[in-house]
Order: structure tokens, then C-alpha cells, then sequence
């Protein structure tokens, strides 16, 4: 073996001075490359949103609880090595003089916030600056609602408690201010030193507490292990997952789609690879006939290529590697402007997978080859006609399928996925070659019909039959994974588009008492906002399950649990609303009014583990109220208008002494107008989402970014395989093109038949591919991205005309050179 | 070809004629070789080969004995068989029954990788086509089967073989280079750079024009005379085979005449 291999790296020198292997090591380089550079890409990106999300909840890992949390807990999380420190909250009313407003005085320790950044500014709902700090002793930041009600300016001192705080700043964004509408209180964030002189926190205050935690992904994972078995009953863990909804569905969109795209540079590897593979083993067939005669043995031959495969992929993955990183470098530097904030650096799991994904793209496209290039027997030599035996079924396919399927399950790691994926591929091939077959078959039938360029050009998909299948089907999958990204793509920016619409609210009100109910709409209205409907709105408490009390429950799941210690917010409606849709059971009708029923949405059947008929026990306002479990709704929360968990109809509760709720659209240059709302009405709490829609954008802008580079990529990897498969012809259109020539064909004659070939191949693939890829994104869209597809007349138009000009433009630059080559060199055998 | 071939070539020339000029020397000694070890052996060799109309035989119980340091042609017509019966000779190919006995081995009990052994240990060739590798020099194409053998003097080795048929000056020239006789001359010296007990060549002159052809052969027997090599060749060329010792003739995969 060691003389194979010092044959090999001999004779790699030499075969790469003479151009043999260039193919073969641009094809891996630039595969290598579409996929690191892919690789690195999605890396950054979901490294950034993975952080933008954490700053929502300031933290990797937050722990609540409505009870004081054990010091304990953040002592060891510093022994590991994390950074950690509390935030507590308790609702008091905190006055300027004789002003005095109800407020949630949050106490934050010196290092918060772990993650993201507060936004402060000079004056009440002015223009944020981000920054990471908290107040220091004897500050206060109260939020612009707060300044307003008070009438306050900044370093007016302002009585917390049993002390008096001066205003340093205003607060006008916090990263955990989050969705969480029982914060309707506006928000006074002071020093965590000063919460004990405040003496607020009392036996029987309205306090909630929390620890934050940040650090090393896998320190926070083993930490959130440990404390998930120390934990005490009502202390809840929140970390990524369990933040806000836009966000997770956000991040779920954009892994499920990076995920595709990129299974489809996987693919266009493995395309790239094989054909690269059997030109090589072309190439080498009298090679090693030759070195056989000579007295080589089988496994002598099979290391050297075995050995210089190896040195190419390995050389292919460092270049290709390198080539990725500065690519995706340039592609960032290039939309910089389109970034909020620097992408982090990424790690060095691309470079990883791009030498995991070379070395099985090799084994399971190039070593069955590879294998049967051993097996040509020395007697080659003398009979040219012999080539090797054929191969067996298994070894033929068994690796690029194992190769294949290894891949694909790596990259999405989900089954259902992964199911359809190879499903919905495997039979895009079987119609794929079915079509290709036809067209051989069709092509002979036109042969009589056409001008002579045409019929050399058809000729040949007529005489490489199954080469020209092969073709067909490489074409077809490169095209249809390049409409099919172009139709996912499109259908998921426009759903993504529809889910946030310009004038989406911005602000929520709550608390409008009934009698105000009108006089505040006529308000905004007449300020120019856009309003959303007006829902009721009633503090309730679940206590009890199927007639079981909830405190003797023991099976609640922590989530559930969660949900069952906290106040809810609860409505009537005849109604059921756009953004909701039945999953279970029936609405009710006018029929069913002043019946005890509930709805719940999706997430609180998961949390409580219910069924319909369940009755659930509320306790509203002091009063016992059952009602039966009559639908389950999935609510679209990333609309941004007022839905809740849990919703009766009309006439059960209608006497309960309830508040109104509502959003709005106001423009943002107008704020002056919230200022003067909350005066008229001082009793409204509003919640400003302007800044948590921003941090959604934000969000879904990388996931758009990272979309549209790995397109790019993926693009061009598919072009490079397009150009790859037209290489794998060319020795043999080298010698038909002398022989032509020879006989008198002109340069142009040829040239024009050649790209008659090409252009009815791509017409050919193009239309299949945009048949596969109209079914494939109808599917993909329908049942794994769950976005709505619409069809597009474009698909077939690039389908059949960009394949067309793309497939003859890359046949004539690949065979280029190859028509100009004077017949005599070739036909000497130079 | 280019400036440097006519000179070369000379070169060679003159090298083969002071070789043709000790034929006749050297043919006696062959002669009394003729006496020596059999160093080639075929037994009732037959290879039949399955065809749409049945089993089709095309070397037919061919029985013979080459001695070490003869020089034997076989001819006849196209399709006759020769170049099946050179592969079964060669160990390229494997008999469907019979035996071939070379230098002491017996081919049928050896398998792919142990006849390929032998090759490398005892046998060379010369093709019709030259067969060499494209992307290799001519010193690289002469080096090959001497890296094969796990040579480690396999580029001075290639030199002086090159050196031999008047190609010292085209080392690093790729086969595309180089003329038609020049790639056999190349062809030649890699055949002979291992000194190989027997020398199979299939149509040696048979790419080549007459001029060249006559060059090529004389280089052939002077390289075979100086090397003590056996020469079985397959040829239609009645001239080059007139100058063996001897002449087999093929006809339906027969041997006709012995």
C-alpha cells in the first residue's frame, strides 16, 4: 500500500500538470465551498438570532417565581462559570408630589441585562439609545407612560416605597418586556440595592421574582439540567423555546427552509461528485489496464485512485472551505447595509461538515466507480471494447444511497421531513427519467424533420441514450431545486409579509373602563389611528379541573403549571375571529349565549393536557364560575391583535366587573398623541409594541438574509454541476467534432448542433423541473412550512426557457473549446 | 516532429544498423539457444467465448513451446486469433481449458493479482497502439513498471532504457509530443527497461509507415539480441515476422503450421 500511495502522489503531480484531475477537484472545491459557505452563513445567522431571541428574555435562562428564589441557585451558577443576577418586580404606586400612578418597580442587580439591550432616552417616548446598564443606587428609569401620568422630568426625585429615587433616564425599551400583557402597569426599573429601602416587598405584596443566567451553551444546558431537579414547585424555567411565539416561529421557519436549501447544495455535491467520478474513471480505464499489464495488482490500482481522490478531497475541502468563508464574508460585507447589528463570529462546525460531507459524498459516489475501475481487466490492452464487468446492483447504488440518506437525515434531523424529502425526490427521478426516456425515444421520429445541425444535435441524445437520460435527470434536479427555492422562498417572504402588515397595531390599550369604552375610541380615531375590534376583558384564576381542585393536582406539567398559578386574562366573544381557527369541537351560536363554555386556544390544551367536555372551574372576581370545554383554536398570535387563551361567549359574563382592551395603529411621528391619550385617559394602560415588532423584524430580516444568500449559493452550485455534466462528454465530442470537421462540417455547423442538443435537453428538464417543482412547493409549502402557496406562471416560463438557455449556454462554453480544437490534433490522438 | 527528432532518429539508425550488422552473428547464438529451456509453454490452450449464435471458440487446443531467447512470429488473417492467443499467453486472459507454463509458472493456478505479479517479475510488452499514459513524460511512461516492481533506480533505469532507443533528449516530452515512432520507441524502452524474460508485442509496426516500421523492427531484434529476451510477436507483417526464428500461422484459432 505504501508504494500505492507513493505511485499515487507521483503521479498525482504529474496527472495534474496535464489538467486530469482539474475537473474532478473544481467540481468538490466548489461544492465543498456552496456548502461551507452555506454552512458559515446559516451559522452566523443563527447564532444572531439565537441571541436576538435570548435578549427577549435578557438572559439564556430565566427562572420566575412568585416566591423569593434561593441565593443558592445563583451561587452555583457562578461556580459554573455563568453570569447570573435577579430582577425582581413588585406593583406599587410610586408618586411625584401629589401625582401618583399605579407601576410595576422592578429591581434589577448591576449586570442586567445578560442579554440585549435596555433603551433609554432624555425625555418621555423619545428615540432610544441601546444600552447594556441598569440603574445604579438612588436611580430610577421610569418608562415614558409613568413620566407622563407623573408629569415628570428627568432628576425629578420620585417616592418608591419608603425612599425617594431620582429620575436619571427615561426607559423606553426593556429586551423582557416581551408579550406578557399582565405587565400592563407601566414600569419604574430601579437598582436591586435599593429594593430593601423601598421595603416594598411585604408579606402579601403582588411580587414576582427572577434569576437570569447567560453564558456557555453548554454550561447553560448542564446548569438548566441541574436546576430542573432542584427547583422548587412554582418556580418556572423559561429559556429560547419557551420565550415569546413570534420568535420561535420565526426561528422554526428559517431552520426548516436553511435546512432545505441546504439539502440542495447536498445534492448538487453529490451530482457534482458522481459525474466528476465517472469521468475519471473514463479517463483511467486504460491506465490501469495498462499498469495491470505491467504487473499491478487490483488493490495496488484501486489505492492509487483510492489515494488521489483522498488528496483531492482533502485539498477540495480546505480550498473549498476557504473559498466558502470568504465568500459568505463578501456576501455580508456586500448587504452590510441591510444588517441592524455586526453578525457574530461564526464557529468551526462548517468547516467540520464540509470535510464529513466531502469524504461521504467520495464514498458513496466515487468509490463504486472507483471499485469498478479496478476490476478492468488487463486484457484492455490489447481490446479496447472490454471494459470492466458490471457492477453489482447493490455496490453500484448501496453507498450513494446510504451516502444520500446519511446526509439528508443529518442536515434535517426531523423524520417527516426527511420522509417527504426522499419521497417527493425519489419519484422527481423516476419521472425525470421516464421524461428523459420519452425524448430519446421522440427524438428519433424528428430526426427526419429538421435542418442538418439539429439532427446531428439530436442524433446524439439519440445514440447516448443512456447518457443523455443521465443528463436529463442531473439537469432536471438542478433546475427543479432552483425553482423550488425560488417558490419556498417567494410563498414564505409573502406569508411572512401578510403576518406583518405595514399598519400591523403598534399599541395595545387595556384597562378602558366600559363607560369610557366609547369617548376613547372616538379618541383615536380622531387622532387618525387605524383601530382593531374591542374586546371585554376579565381577570380570572383557574382553581380546578373536572370538579379536581388544582392545588391537589399532581400531574400538571410545568408549563401547565405556570399557566395554572397566574392570573389570566379572559373574554367573550360572538365571534370567532380571523386570526383564530377551530382545531376541535364547534363555536357557538347565538343559540349558545349565557351557557357555561369555554374555548381554548392550542397551547393551553397542550399546558393542561384537556380534551373536549372538560370542565374547567374560573374563579372570577371572587365568584365560582364552571364551564365546559366546547372548541380548541390555533390563534395566529404573531398577528398583533388582541386574542386570548381563553375566550366564553356572550351573556356569562357579561355582568363581571371587566375593563375593555384594543389596539391601534398610530404612526410613529405622532407620539405626541399617546402622551396626550394617556392624560385624557389616565386610567388606560398602554403596552407599546413598537418595540417588540422590532426585535420580530429584525429577526425575520437575518432569516430573509440568510434565505437569499444561501439561494445565491445554491445557485451558483448548481450552475458549477450544470458545467460539470457537460465536461463528462467531452472527450467523446472532441473526436466527433474532428470526425465532422473532417468530413467537411463547418465550425458553425457543428457548433450550431451542439447547441441544438443542449437546448432540447434543457427545454426537456426545464419542463419537468417546473412540473416537480410546482408539485414539490405545493407540498412543501402546504404541509411542512404550513404557509400558503400560491401558483406562479413565472415557474414555467423560467423553467422551460432559462433551462433551455441556461443548459445551451453551459454546453457551449463547455464544449467550447472543444469544437475550436483543429481535428487534426484530435484526430492524432493529442 | 520537431528540430530534435530526425537527429534522434539518426542516432537510433545508426544504433540499429551496427545491431543489424551483428545479426547475423548473433542469429547463430540464438540458434544454438534454440537448444536451451523452454521457457514459454502452452498445453491444449482453448478459449471459447459465448455469442448470440453459442459458444464460440476462437483459440482452438493450441499446443507449443517457446525456448528462452527465441524470437517467434505469429501470423495469419484477421480474426484468426493471434492477439486471443498472445493475451492467453501473456496471462491477460484466462483459457477455458488448457494450460500456459511461463518461465516455470503455470498461469492457470495463479490468479489476477498472481499473473500480474509475473508480468511485473518476467514479462514486458510492446503494443500496436504504444499504449502509453497521457499524462506521463516519456522518462515517467519507462519509469512505470519499474515503480511497479518497487524499484528505487527506476528514473536512472528509465534514462538509460531511453538512452538506448535515442530518446535521451525527449525525457520529459508527453506522448502527445512525440511522433508516431518515437511513442514506440518510448513503448520499447519501457518494455525492456525491466529485462524481461519474455517480450510479448501485438502488432509492434502496425501504426506505423514502412520507413519507421523497418527502424522500429530493427530496434526490436537488436534490443531482444542485446537483452537475451524472448520475443513472441503477433504480427501481419511477413517481413518483421520473416526475421524470427521462427513463424506460427493461426487460422480459425488453429495453429497451421508449426
Amino acid at each position: 500500500m505504501k508504494a500505492a500511495l507513493g505511485l499515487a502522489m507521483r503521479m498525482l503531480g504529474r496527472e495534474w500538470r496535464s489538467g486530469e484531475l482539474g475537473v474532478l477537484l473544481l467540481a468538490l472545491t466548489v461544492a465543498v465551498a456552496a456548502l461551507t459557505g452555506v454552512g458559515f452563513l446559516v451559522n452566523r445567522v443563527s447564532l444572531a438570532v439565537e441571541q436576538q431571541a435570548t435578549a427577549v428574555l435578557a438572559a439564556d435562562l430565566r427562572l420566575e417565581s412568585v416566591r423569593a428564589i434561593d441565593d443558592a441557585y445563583l451561587t452555583e451558577a457562578r461556580k459554573r462559570g455563568l453570569r447570573a443576577t435577579r430582577s425582581s418586580s413588585v406593583v406599587s404606586v410610586v408618586f411625584l408630589g401629589e401625582a401618583s400612578q399605579l407601576s410595576n418597580v422592578r429591581a434589577v442587580g448591576t449586570e442586567y441585562p445578560l442579554r440585549g439591550e435596555v433603551g433609554v432616552s432624555s425625555e418621555p417616548f423619545g428615540v432610544p439609545t441601546p444600552m447594556v446598564a441598569a440603574p445604579g443606587p438612588g436611580e430610577a428609569w421610569p418608562e415614558s407612560k409613568l413620566m407622563a401620568t407623573l408629569g415628570a422630568k428627568v432628576g425629578d426625585r420620585i417616592a418608591i416605597g419608603a425612599t425617594d429615587l431620582r429620575i436619571t433616564r427615561v426607559l423606553i425599551t426593556r429586551p423582557d418586556q416581551g408579550g406578557n400583557f399582565s405587565d400592563f402597569a407601566p414600569s419604574v426599573i430601579i437598582s436591586d440595592a435599593d429594593l430593601a429601602t423601598t421595603r416594598l416587598l411585604q408579606p402579601g405584596s403582588r411580587a414576582s421574582f427572577a434569576m437570569l443566567f447567560a453564558g456557555d451553551p453548554a454550561v447553560v444546558a448542564s446548569f438548566r439540567t441541574w436546576l430542573d431537579s432542584r427547583k422548587q414547585r412554582g418556580e418556572r424555567l423559561l429559556d429560547i423555546n419557551e420565550s415569546s411565539p413570534q420568535i420561535k416561529n420565526a426561528i422554526d421557519r428559517a431552520g426548516r427552509f436553511l435546512s432545505l436549501a441546504s439539502l440542495v447544495a447536498v445534492l448538487l455535491c453529490a451530482i457534482a461528485v458522481a459525474m466528476a467520478a465517472r469521468r475519471y474513471v473514463q479517463r483511467h480505464l486504460d491506465s490501469v489496464a495498462l499498469m495491470k499489464t505491467l504487473g499491478a495488482s487490483r488493490n495496488f490500482t484501486l489505492g492509487v485512485s483510492l489515494s488521489q481522490l483522498l488528496v483531492i478531497a482533502v485539498a477540495a475541502a480546505v480550498l473549498g472551505s476557504a473559498i466558502g468563508f470568504l465568500a459568505q464574508e463578501w456576501l455580508l460585507r456586500a448587504l452590510k447595509g441591510l444588517l441592524q447589528a455586526d453578525l457574530p463570529a461564526p464557529n468551526w462546525v462548517p468547516v467540520g461538515l464540509g470535510f464529513i460531507t466531502a469524504l461521504a459524498l467520495l464514498a458513496g459516489f466515487a468509490l463504486p466507480p472507483l471499485l469498478q475501475l479496478s476490476r478492468v481487466p488487463a486484457i484492455r490492452v490489447l481490446r479496447r471494447d472490454v471494459g470492466p464487468p458490471p457492477p453489482l446492483l447493490w455496490l453500484a447504488f448501496g453507498p450513494a444511497v446510504a451516502a444520500v440518506v446519511f446526509l439528508i437525515y443529518w442536515v434535517v434531523q426531523d423524520l417527516r421531513i426527511f420522509a417527504g424529502f426522499v419521497a417527493g425526490l425519489a419519484a422527481f427521478l423516476v419521472v425525470l427519467t421516464l421524461g428523459g426516456l420519452l425524448l430519446v425515444r421522440l427524438s428519433g421520429s424528428l430526426r427526419g424533420t429538421v435542418g442538418v445541425s439539429w439532427r446531428y444535435g439530436i442524433a446524439n441524445l439519440s445514440r447516448r441514450r443512456a447518457e443523455s437520460v443521465v443528463q436529463i435527470v442531473a439537469f432536471g434536479l438542478g433546475l427543479m431545486v432552483l425553482l423550488l427555492l425560488a417558490i419556498v422562498r417567494n410563498d414564505l417572504l409573502a406569508d411572512w409579509r401578510r403576518s406583518l402588515p405595514v399598519d400591523m397595531p403598534n399599541y395595545f390599550f387595556i384597562n378602558i373602563p366600559p363607560t369610557e369604552r366609547v369617548a376613547f375610541q372616538q379618541f383615536i380615531e380622531g387622532e387618525g389611528a387605524t383601530t382593531s375590534r374591542a374586546l371585554p376583558m376579565v381577570r380570572a384564576r383557574l382553581v380546578g379541573i373536572n370538579g379536581e381542585r388544582l392545588e391537589d393536582m399532581k400531574n400538571l406539567s410545568a408549563r401547565g403549571e405556570g399557566f395554572a398559578r397566574r392570573d389570566q386574562n379572559i373574554t367573550w366573544q360572538a365571534d370567532l375571529g380571523d386570526e383564530n381557527r377551530l382545531v376541535e369541537g364547534t363555536w357557538w351560536t347565538a343559540s349558545d349565549n349565557g351557557k357555561p363554555l369555554v374555548s381554548i386556544a392550542s397551547e393551553v390544551q397542550e399546558s393542561l393536557g384537556l380534551k373536549l367536555g372538560d370542565t374547567m372551574t374560573f374563579d372570577v372576581a371572587g365568584e365560582s364560575y364552571e364551564a365546559r370545554v366546547a372548541s380548541v383554536r390555533k390563534v395566529k398570535w404573531d398577528s398583533f391583535k388582541p386574542n386570548f387563551f381563553l375566550v366564553f361567549p356572550p351573556g356569562l359574563l357579561d355582568d363581571t366587573a371587566g375593563t375593555w382592551m384594543t389596539s391601534a395603529y398610530f404612526n410613529k411621528q405622532e407620539s405626541r398623541s399617546i402622551a396626550a391619550l394617556v392624560r385624557r385617559f389616565p386610567s388606560v394602560s398602554v403596552f407599546d409594541l413598537d418595540d417588540l415588532l422590532a426585535q420580530v423584524r429584525s429577526v425575520i430580516d437575518k432569516a430573509v438574509l440568510a434565505v437569499q444568500s444561501v439561494f445565491v449559493f445554491t445557485l451558483f452550485a448548481g450552475l458549477t454541476v450544470l458545467l460539470a455534466a457537460v465536461q463528462g462528454s467531452r472527450d467523446e465530442r472532441r473526436y466527433e467534432s474532428a470526425m465532422l470537421r473532417t468530413l467537411g462540417a463547418s465550425r458553425r455547423t457543428v457548433l450550431k448542433g451542439v447547441l441544438a442538443e443542449f437546448t432540447t435537453l434543457g427545454l426537456l428538464s426545464g419542463l419537468l423541473a417546473a412540473i416537480g417543482a410546482s408539485v414539490a412547493g405545493y407540498l412543501l409549502a402546504r404541509f411542512v412550512l404550513e404557509v400558503s402557496y400560491g401558483p406562479d406562471p413565472w415557474v414555467w416560463a423560467i423553467g422551460l426557457f432559462g433551462g433551455a438557455a441556461l443548459v445551451a449556454f453551459s454546453g457551449w462554453l463547455a464544449t467550447r473549446s472543444v469544437v475550436n480544437t483543429p481535428p487534426v490534433t484530435t484526430l492524432r490522438g493529442g | 516532429m520537431c528540430a530534435g527528432t530526425d537527429a534522434s532518429a539518426a542516432h537510433a539508425n545508426t544504433r540499429a544498423l551496427r545491431l543489424t550488422k551483428e545479426r547475423v552473428s548473433l542469429k547463430t547464438s540464438i540458434e544454438s539457444i534454440a537448444g536451451g529451456d523452454i521457457v514459454l509453454k502452452a498445453e491444449n490452450l482453448t478459449k471459447q467465448v459465448s455469442s448470440p449464435e453459442g459458444a464460440l471458440t476462437i483459440v482452438d487446443n493450441v499446443s507449443m513451446d517457446i525456448r528462452a531467447g527465441e524470437s517467434v512470429a505469429i501470423v495469419g488473417a484477421s480474426g484468426a486469433g493471434k492477439s486471443t492467443l498472445l493475451a492467453l499467453l501473456a496471462g491477460l486472459d484466462t483459457p477455458t481449458s488448457g494450460r500456459v507454463l511461463l518461465a516455470g509458472s503455470d498461469l492457470t493456478t495463479l490468479d489476477e493479482d498472481g499473473r500480474a505479479r509475473l508480468r511485473a517479475e518476467r514479462v514486458g510488452f510492446v503494443f500496436q497502439s504504444f499504449h502509453l499514459v497521457p499524462s506521463l513524460t516519456a522518462l515517467e511512461n519507462v519509469m512505470l513498471p519499474l515503480e511497479l516492481a518497487g524499484r528505487r533506480d527506476a528514473r536512472s533505469g528509465a534514462r538509460e532504457a531511453l538512452d538506448r532507443v535515442g530518446l535521451k533528449d525527449r525525457t520529459g516530452h508527453y506522448p502527445r509530443q512525440l511522433s508516431g515512432g518515437e511513442q514506440q520507441r518510448v513503448g520499447m524502452a519501457r518494455a525492456f527497461v525491466t529485462q524481461p524474460a519474455v517480450l510479448f508485442a501485438d502488432e509492434p509496426t502496425g501504426n506505423l509507415d514502412t520507413t519507421t516500421g523497418a527502424r522500429v523492427t530493427d530496434l526490436l531484434f537488436g534490443l531482444n539480441l542485446n537483452s537475451h529476451t524472448t520475443v513472441v510477436l503477433v504480427t501481419h507483417d511477413r517481413t518483421l515476422a520473416s526475421r524470427c526464428n521462427r513463424v506460427l500461422t493461426m487460422d480459425s484459432g488453429r495453429l497451421v503450421e508449426a
